[in-house]
């Protein structure tokens, strides 16, 4: 009698997929078709469960809901409000104006004139960076509550928080001078990435560049070594998510040998959705949307800092810092890749499927045997 | 319709629900709007191909090369007729109807024994041998009176599923 078991376990060494098993995660299984007895043709032409689970699909899915931004609440759009909005949109333009003047006439003779004394101009530049950042800030009345010890400046460490905008980035340097990695944008993003950020040493990457990521695993390495360069903060999901789910964490942060501090960042909803859409609206416009708001209200947990346990794959540790970060930050976890915003699942996912299902109808053949 | 932006009326809703022969309840229709707008990116009215491969759960699907074929290009009103028998309301008919259309992709009303060999190769891949795919639907053919040659149609489908229970529901998420 065959015995032998339908459903496919994968063995810790495909980790080219970069990813756990989804079927672990996955709600499925239901695309095996258990056979009572004899196989027959009803057996063989019966596609509920397949269909089923694409109808399923196309109803509702958790990857699509963990890009999904609320529509702005309206619950603050009256008579009496819209003057006081007013008056708080403009002084807040003020702020952010009067940010920039003293940043730029302070960092643009920093940078020039201290060319040689680099310890120096590096502390400035830190100082005048957090600074710039904190107008940022102010200029969304962004209420930040920080929770926890601040990070500290030791070799050998990388942060990693949960990605919903690039805001993240912003609000975490305003408290610490981070380095962070980063994808390379285009228009003034980019023009601020490659002068500014520069000078607090910041990695560039290219998602769509295939060999890209060993050029950026050997960056991230070599920063991270470095005693005197400025902590590094990953954002390992890759790409930005709603605030209400986590995808799966890629691992390259989780291989360089350094410990890992998990920050958890949690946006309070009622006063606006932070969550950027880049499909739909430019970082320009999520800008402006931020600022005419009412306000950011976030809270930051900087949480215990962790180490790859003996016997742990990179995988796992990634996986153990995601619920880590999740469950502090009350999100939701998804099997998802969330690069699959960009391309298709591998073809691997279905072939195990059809594996099951060939292996089920076999053994329905076998029992006919009997 | 309208543009698919803007909000459905109560005479769109009621119009969708009796197309689709009252099997979904009319927040259901409001949601699979949402869920409808949500994919069509680009407010064109209908779902391409290409937007329905955008969701992992689907692309990851053995059937769903096939399953496009159906419901590529859909308006919401044939969405929604599309989604009708997958609803707890459907009756067993109204599921085989719908597995039927799926296997009879030219629409001819008779499904061959190579409609049934196609749809059971997207099911196995490469795991199971072409010839012996061909000898156990053969086999199960002629076990159930048919021969490699003959034509199922939907009666023939009705009868081989019989009265059995058909599991084949899907839950409209109503907020």
């Amino acid at each position: 009698m065959n015995s032998s078991e339908g459903k496919l376990k994968s063995s810790s060494s495909e980790l080219d997929l970069d990813r756990p098993n989804i079927e672990d995660y996955l709600p499925s299984g239901s695309s095996i078709q258990e056979p009572h007895g004899k196989l027959r043709l009803r057996d063989l032409l019966d596609i509920s469960p397949a269909l089923t689970e694409a109808a399923g699909a196309i109803v509702d899915d958790s990857f699509t809901r963990c890009f999904k931004s609320n529509p702005p609440e309206l619950w603050n759009w009256n008579v009496y409000l819209f003057p006081l909005w007013c008056c708080g949109v403009v002084f807040r333009a003020l702020v952010l104006t009067i940010g920039w003047i003293i940043f730029l006439s302070c960092f643009i003779p920093v940078h020039f004139l201290l060319k040689g004394n680099d310890n120096l101009r590096k502390k400035m530049e830190r100082a005048l960076v957090e600074l710039i950042c904190s107008f940022f800030v102010a200029s969304w009345t962004g209420v930040v509550k920080y929770h926890g010890p601040r990070p500290s400046m030791r070799p050998k460490q990388v942060f990693v928080a949960n990605h919903t905008s690039m805001i993240d980035f912003i609000i975490l340097e305003q408290m610490t001078a981070f380095a962070v990695i980063m994808q390379k944008h285009p228009g003034w993003v980019g023009l601020l990435q490659s002068t500014i950020l520069e000078s607090v040493g910041c990695i560039w990457f290219n998602r769509s560049e295939a060999k890209d990521r060993e050029i950026v695993t050997r960056k991230l390495r070599e920063h991270s070594q470095g005693a005197d360069n400025n902590p590094l903060l990953i954002f390992p999901e890759g790409t930005c998510v709603n605030n209400q789910y986590s995808v799966m964490f890629k691992k390259g942060a989780f291989e360089l040998g350094c410990t890992v501090c998990p920050i958890a960042i949690k946006y309070n909803k009622i006063f606006v959705d932070a969550f950027w859409n880049s499909r739909k609206q430019s970082f320009t416009m999520h800008l402006l949307q931020l600022m005419t708001s009412w306000a950011v209200v976030c809270d930051v947990w900087y949480l215990e800092p962790q180490n790859l346990r003996p016997g742990e794959t990179p995988i796992e540790f990634a996986e153990r810092i995601r619920d880590i970060i999740s469950v502090r930050a009350g999100l939701k976890k998804v099997p998802w890749d969330g690069y699959l915003k960009y391309s298709r699942p591998s073809p691997k996912h279905r072939e195990r499927k059809q594996q099951s299902f060939a292996e089920s109808v076999l053994r329905g053949l076998e029992l006919e045997e009997k | 319709m309208g543009n698919s932006s803007s909000m459905l009326t109560q005479y769109d809703i009621e119009e969708v629900q009796e197309y689709c022969q009252n099997l979904f309840s009319q927040q259901e229709i409001v949601s699979l709007y949402q869920r409808f707008c949500q994919l069509d990116r680009n407010a064109k009215g209908f779902i391409s191909a290409d937007e329905f491969l955008s969701v992992p759960e689907f692309a990851m699907n053995p059937l769903s090369q096939r399953l496009l074929k159906m419901v590529d290009g859909l308006n919401f009103k044939d969405f929604v007729a599309f989604l009708s028998a997958f609803s707890a309301k459907a009756s067993v008919q109204q599921k085989v109807k719908l597995i039927f259309k799926f296997y009879d992709s030219d629409g001819n009303g008779k499904v061959s024994f190579n409609d049934m060999l196609e749809v059971l190769r997207d099911l196995s891949g490469s795991f199971i041998s072409n010839v012996q795919r061909e000898q156990v639907l053969t086999q199960l053919l002629k076990e159930a009176g048919y021969s490699k040659d003959s034509y199922l149609t939907l009666d023939d489908f009705n009868k081989i599923f019989g009265i059995s229970e058909l599991k084949m529901e899907v839950e409209v998420p109503v907020d």
